[in-house]
């Protein structure tokens, strides 16, 4: 057990490592001359080195990338083109109000979707089941802002019941800041619903069908004692990875909405450093965003051993 | 509009390429093996063809008895008429607008309203579908004949090759799949052919891991083992021998990535780097209308919204649809 937890972990941080280069690459070896990209055609070719020389970028690239590493170890994740300042004191706030939402998001969907799963398994091939599924794929296959604007149209200007943008004023109380999240975790919501409501309908069909729980009904209990007792125990087993996997997720689709609801997070942060080819503050977002996805990875597979008795005995042997 | 019009037959073709006396249709789907076993059992060398095109046909009326299947491919057969002939249908010109009929509610004469700039948004959105349609096919195209290559003969070589592609793909797919394109697209700078080489590579690289994971499980098997005693070449094997007998998953990986090709490009779009304008765009002209919904001009932004949404359920009722039929 210990020695598996070990080698997920090494194995997890070999993925950081890769993801990295990949990140690197894309940011500092494609976009070819930093200094050109920022200055526009029309500068001047020694004012473009002159730029590219204090940026740091006619440097080997070994060097350079060693530079970047190294600092995103000790805490520092460069400093941004667009505002000459450490990308930092702009991404650990914006960081903090991305999983503010994407933690209401989370809130919401996962009772749904585990309850959709359940009844459209016990509704197996009726009407009930299949609505749920088709609406769940569907749902699950429209991106966000496509659904955000419906939604905004619907709830924002037709029925005025929730505010359109997700900022709350400065200073507003605990419940108005939710208040004004909500609106915008619903797209996020309507994406995941589909994933983990599948997930939730496949293992208590599993177990629907297992022997003990045809046992349990043959020896009269009550069917929803045998629901309750012997399905939803082990059915939600593989749903509680998916939801763990689906949080990094979550952190990814902000992207878009954020962008949508101008909402100051790491999506509108990253996607604004990508419109200013602020390439260090790009880097420093799609990191973080894969940090945070490669962790809801870790503790999903961790969880699922953790909380898999036949897996944890196995390994232990 | 060659691309465009390929699109609903798609089903039909691939699906007819099994070809059952090489394949073990049990282990994938038991309903072909129904179909296959009165033939087979005959054992007659000419009953190979009629069983092939009795399968064929099977798929087909199965697929055209869902109407999940009827419904996606009449909403898609819709875009792609929109698509090749959307200047004839748009009554209006897309691009060029009229300054004094801006921000027009929906009416009579403009049935979707106009736009900020006075452009008609009903032309807008009929024309809008062609870029989409067109990037997206050819992105997933490149990707899937890509995918099948690396995939063919990295499940079939194996080895370290195997190895080093496995750990680098996990790392790449450790983000989602929007977020790598859309660094990889910001990188070199967002255009058509930008869009259509960067999705399909990244998506040769996911397909290329499913093609994969199927010949893994085809290559243990007899009829393998046999066109290596006839002493066939090893690229004989992988695209005469495997290639037939993976192309179920190929198909139904190709359907799932024509709807995610989609979703990627209209949400690169709507983050302004998809297509440029002033080419409508459905996920562009929603970027740019969206600051004016708080005015109440939803309809500038709801209609091009309805129409991504229509498209990508559309795709996906299909492709759930063919994969019902095939693995079923």
């Amino acid at each position: 057990m210990a020695l598996y937890l070990l080698k997920r972990l090494g194995l997890a941080l070999l993925t950081l490592v890769l993801l990295s280069l990949i990140i690197f690459f894309a940011c500092q070896v494609l976009p070819g001359n930093p200094g050109r990209a920022i200055l526009g055609p029309f500068a001047s070719e020694s004012a473009v080195n002159a730029l590219n020389h204090t940026l740091g970028v006619d440097r080997p690239l070994l060097s350079q990338y060693w530079t970047w590493v190294s600092g995103i170890v000790h805490g520092d994740l460069g400093t941004s083109y667009q505002f000459r300042a450490p990308v930092s004191t702009f991404l650990w706030p914006a960081l903090g109000r991305s999983l503010k939402l994407a933690a209401v998001a989370f809130v919401i969907v996962v009772p749904i979707s585990i309850l959709g799963g359940v009844v459209a398994a016990l509704y197996r091939g009726r009407a009930v089941d299949r609505g749920i599924s088709v609406a769940g794929l569907s749902l699950s296959t429209i991106p966000e802002f496509v659904s955000g604007v419906v939604l905004i149209v619907v709830f924002g200007l037709a029925l005025k019941v929730l505010p359109v943008t997700a900022s709350a004023p400065a200073g507003s109380s605990f419940p108005t800041q939710l208040r004004y999240l909500i609106l915008p975790a619903i797209p996020l919501v309507l994406i995941l619903f589909g994933y983990i409501a599948r997930m939730a309908r496949a293992g208590t069909i599993e177990a629907l069908d297992s022997d003990y729980v045809r046992t349990a009904t043959l020896k009269g209990l009550p069917r929803s004692v045998v629901v309750r007792r012997h399905v939803l125990r082990n059915s939600l087993l593989p749903t509680i990875t998916v939801i763990a996997t689906q949080t990094g997720y979550l952190i990814g689709g902000l992207l878009v909405v954020e962008t949508l609801f101008n909402y100051p997070g790491l999506g509108r942060l990253t996607v604004t450093a990508a419109t200013d080819k602020d390439f260090p503050m790009l880097a420093a977002g799609v990191l973080v965003i894969g940090v945070v996805y490669l962790m809801a990875t870790l503790v999903a597979d961790v969880l699922y051993t953790v909380l898999n008795p036949r897996i944890r005995l196995q390994r232990a042997e | 509009m060659m691309a465009g019009d390929e699109l609903p037959d798609v089903p039909a073709v691939t699906a007819g390429t099994k070809t059952p006396l090489e394949d073990d249709p049990a282990l994938r789907d038991p309903a072909a093996a129904l179909v296959v076993a009165p033939a087979t059992a005959g054992g007659a060398a000419g009953a190979v063809d009629v069983s092939a095109r009795e399968i064929r046909w099977e798929y087909l009326r199965l697929l055209l008895r869902s109407p999940a299947f009827l419904i996606g491919a009449v909403i898609l057969l819709w875009w792609v008429v929109c698509a090749v002939f959307g200047r004839a249908i748009a009554p209006y010109n897309p691009v060029a607008g009229s300054l004094l009929q801006f921000n027009q509610p929906p009416s009579s004469a403009h049935w979707f309203g106009t736009d900020s700039l006075g452009r008609d948004v009903f032309s807008r959105v009929i024309v809008g579908a062609r870029d989409i349609l067109v990037i997206s096919l050819v992105a997933t195209v490149l990707g899937t004949v890509a995918g099948t290559s690396i995939g063919l003969v990295q499940g079939y070589f194996r080895g370290v090759v195997d190895n080093v592609v496995g750990r680098i793909v996990d790392a790449l797919l450790s983000l989602p799949v929007v977020i790598v394109v859309f660094l990889f697209v910001v990188a070199v700078g967002a255009s058509t052919i930008t869009l259509i080489l960067v999705i399909g590579l990244v998506f040769a690289v996911i397909i290329a891991r499913t093609v994969r994971t199927a010949v893994l499980q085809e290559r243990e098997l007899d009829y393998v083992a046999a066109a290596r005693l006839r002493n066939e070449s090893n690229v004989h094997i992988m695209f005469a021998e495997i290639l037939p007998n993976v192309s179920g998953p190929i198909l139904v990986e190709f359907t799932v990535r024509l709807g995610y090709a989609i979703f990627t490009i209209a949400v690169l779009s709507f983050l302004g780097f998809g297509v440029q304008p002033p080419t409508p765009d459905w996920g562009a002209d929603i970027a740019n209308s969206s600051q004016y919904l708080a005015a109440g001009y939803w309809w500038q932004t709801l209609f091009p919204a309805l129409a991504i949404a229509s498209l990508v359920v559309a795709i996906n009722l299909i492709g759930d649809s063919i994969e019902a039929v095939l693995i079923q």
